[in-house]
């Protein structure tokens, strides 16, 4: 009970913080004080950060490594780019949105649960190596699906486009390796937060509900969970399932913010996938705010040093290692230790020199 | 009829026969104990119990009901709970959710309202936490219901895991080598737990133990396995005065 209230507060803490940066940076950009390339990475940071939160669920929840998890992104964002465009006349915005959010969030919360009754019989290496490959099949059909639509129906081909076989009036939605252009951009910065918050949310009330002791418990101890009848496969379902569905509203997000959307290695491959768990692993694993701070920090960074043109990804690199040995390495762990440099001295400290004040 | 019925259980791991032509009968309400040397094959026998080893013959009974190779988890709901000999908690969790996960089977709310917050979830978490205080309460460990699991003394552990397997309602308590670790101080106060849970929650209970003094003190009968096999069987002290037990613990 009394660490529920402890880590509401931290929950709280986390949303005003967002806030406040969501209204720093709103300021920033109506004022005219943000490059134009910082601002275009706003959304894209908020994507980001919802595969994080979903991924880290997962990771640091479940317990199991998941790299496919762009994959899921991938689904989001394809199936709700596909339905934006296909009814981008007969539906008005909002609505539309709303529903492509559905939408998008329910595919990949599909695939996510299809995916996980094989995978999740598996664990450790195992598992990180078969979702690797869903999230890249994933990425690879959607790179060869043609679908178009005419006055006679849907048309689907996975061969090229002119085996579709399309009517002069009819329209193509999904053109193979080009993807899905001209979906509407209706994503905003706004809109992105408020998912992020929403994704917060639930991930913090699920962590801390019946269902979400039960995932806990089985990451703990699976045998003892088993002991005090626990179905395990069950559990272990629903946490992936989530995962998927909250990355999935990444893809969502993500796909209404660009005009061409294509599926790449960049963009929801394998490199998408190790990125975010890097973000994770680097926020600290079970720490969703961490996942966040970890992903504004290391999105906005190569944007950042981009004056320095070939040596950003090498300083990049450089910042990536020296976060990893700040968090991890056992000999700066004991040095920060005895010289009060943890993140719990330091709190304790700013707390001290505000009561002598 | 027996709460417990084992008739010729029996497993094999590739060509070693751990465990052989196992029998036993336990009563409702019986304190009963399981010992011998180490190597027995006692907690192979608790494992097939609980189903994390299926047996490779042999049938088990629970009230009259057949509970041979099922899954654990059922196994648990049917009514058999257990600790185990290296202590397995919920180590990154509070004391107080140790409990409540032993309650997971008792009370209901569906994900959805616990991810939405909606009153089913407020109205049984709140019942979850009295019942799982109540628990805790009888162990005298309700003062350190808010500290990790993994933080509390060893003997409290042993303890803790005692209390998350009687929250999960069982008819039959396995404990497995409950005193492994103790001081004899702590190893008394543990013999007047057992008998305080048997008399408040009264649960059936098969403990194996290697502390003599344990088991002759609270033990109404005695199962003796030696290299798989059952050496002796039978009240207490007849067992412990059987020349084949004293020469099988102490040799000739």
């Amino acid at each position: 009970m009394k660490n529920l209230n402890k880590s509401t507060q931290k929950l709280i803490i986390s949303i005003l913080v967002i806030v406040v940066l969501y209204i720093v940076m709103a300021v920033m950009e109506s004022t005219g004080n943000l490059s134009s390339l910082m601002s275009g990475l706003l959304v894209p940071v908020c994507a980001y950060s919802l595969v994080a939160i979903g991924l880290n669920l997962c990771v640091g929840y479940l317990g199991e490594l998941s790299l496919g998890h762009a994959g899921f992104m991938c689904v989001g964002a394809f199936t709700s780019a596909f339905f934006s465009k296909a009814y981008a006349n007969t539906i008005p915005d909002v609505p539309r949105f709303i529903l492509a959010l559905l939408i998008g969030t329910f595919f990949a919360a599909l695939f996510g649960f299809l995916i996980a009754i094989p995978v999740l019989r598996l664990s450790g290496d195992y598992l990180a190596i078969v979702t690797l490959a869903f999230g890249e099949i994933i990425k690879n059909v959607i790179n060869v699906l043609y679908v178009g639509i005419d006055s006679n129906g849907l048309h689907v081909s996975m061969k090229d486009m002119m085996s579709l076989g399309l009517e002069p009036d009819g329209t193509l939605l999904v053109n193979g390796a080009q993807g899905i252009t001209g979906t509407p951009r209706q994503a905003t910065f706004l809109i992105g937060v408020l998912l992020v918050i929403f994704a917060l949310v639930v991930t913090f009330n699920f962590v801390n509900s019946r269902t979400g002791r039960a995932v806990k418990a089985i990451r703990d101890n699976q045998i003892a969970a088993e002991t005090v009848g626990l179905p395990i496969t069950k559990y272990k379902l629903i946490a992936f399932t989530i995962s998927a569905a909250i990355a999935g509203v990444g893809g969502v997000l993500y796909a209404h913010n660009i005009n061409s959307l294509t599926a790449t290695t960049n963009n929801f491959g394998y490199n998408m996938s190790i990125m975010i768990l890097v973000y994770v692993v680097l926020g600290g694993i079970g720490n969703f705010s961490g996942s966040l701070i970890a992903t504004v920090v290391l999105t906005m960074l190569p944007e950042m040093l981009r004056g320095l043109s070939n040596y950003r990804m090498l300083i990049y690199s450089i910042v990536l290692i020296a976060l990893m040995l700040f968090n991890w390495a056992p000999d700066i762990l004991k040095f920060r230790a005895d010289h009060g440099l943890t993140s719990k001295t330091i709190l304790g400290k700013i707390k001290k020199t505000k009561e002598v004040q | 009829m027996a709460l417990l019925e084992v008739t010729n259980l029996g497993i094999s791991f590739g060509g070693l026969r751990a465990v052989d032509e196992f029998n036993l009968q336990i009563e409702k309400g019986e304190l009963y104990g399981l010992i011998g040397p180490n190597g027995a094959g006692k907690t192979t026998v608790f494992n097939m119990l609980t189903g994390i080893y299926k047996p490779t013959d042999g049938k088990i009974f629970l009230d009259g009901n057949d509970i041979t190779g099922k899954k654990t988890a059922d196994i648990n709901k049917s009514g058999v709970a257990r600790t185990f000999q290296n202590i397995r908690l919920f180590g990154d969790q509070s004391v107080l959710d140790n409990v409540k996960i032993g309650l997971h089977n008792s009370f209901e709310y569906s994900t959805f309202s616990g991810i939405f917050r909606l009153p089913k979830f407020f109205a049984t978490e709140k019942e979850m936490d009295k019942k799982a205080l109540e628990i805790l309460s009888v162990f005298g460990l309700d003062k350190e219901a808010d500290i990790l699991a993994s933080n509390l003394p060893y003997g409290k552990q042993r303890e803790l895991e005692i209390a998350r397997a009687l929250a999960t309602e069982p008819q039959l308590l396995l404990l497995d080598e409950p005193a492994a670790g103790m001081n004899p101080n702590e190893t008394r106060d543990l013999m007047n737990t057992i008998a305080l849970i048997r008399k408040e929650f009264g649960v059936t209970i098969l403990l194996i133990e290697h502390d003599m003094k344990l088991v002759s003190g609270i033990c109404e009968k005695l199962t003796v396995l030696n290299f798989g096999r059952v050496l002796s069987q039978g009240e207490t002290s007849a067992v412990l005065n059987d020349p084949e037990v004293i020469k099988a613990y102490l040799g000739e």
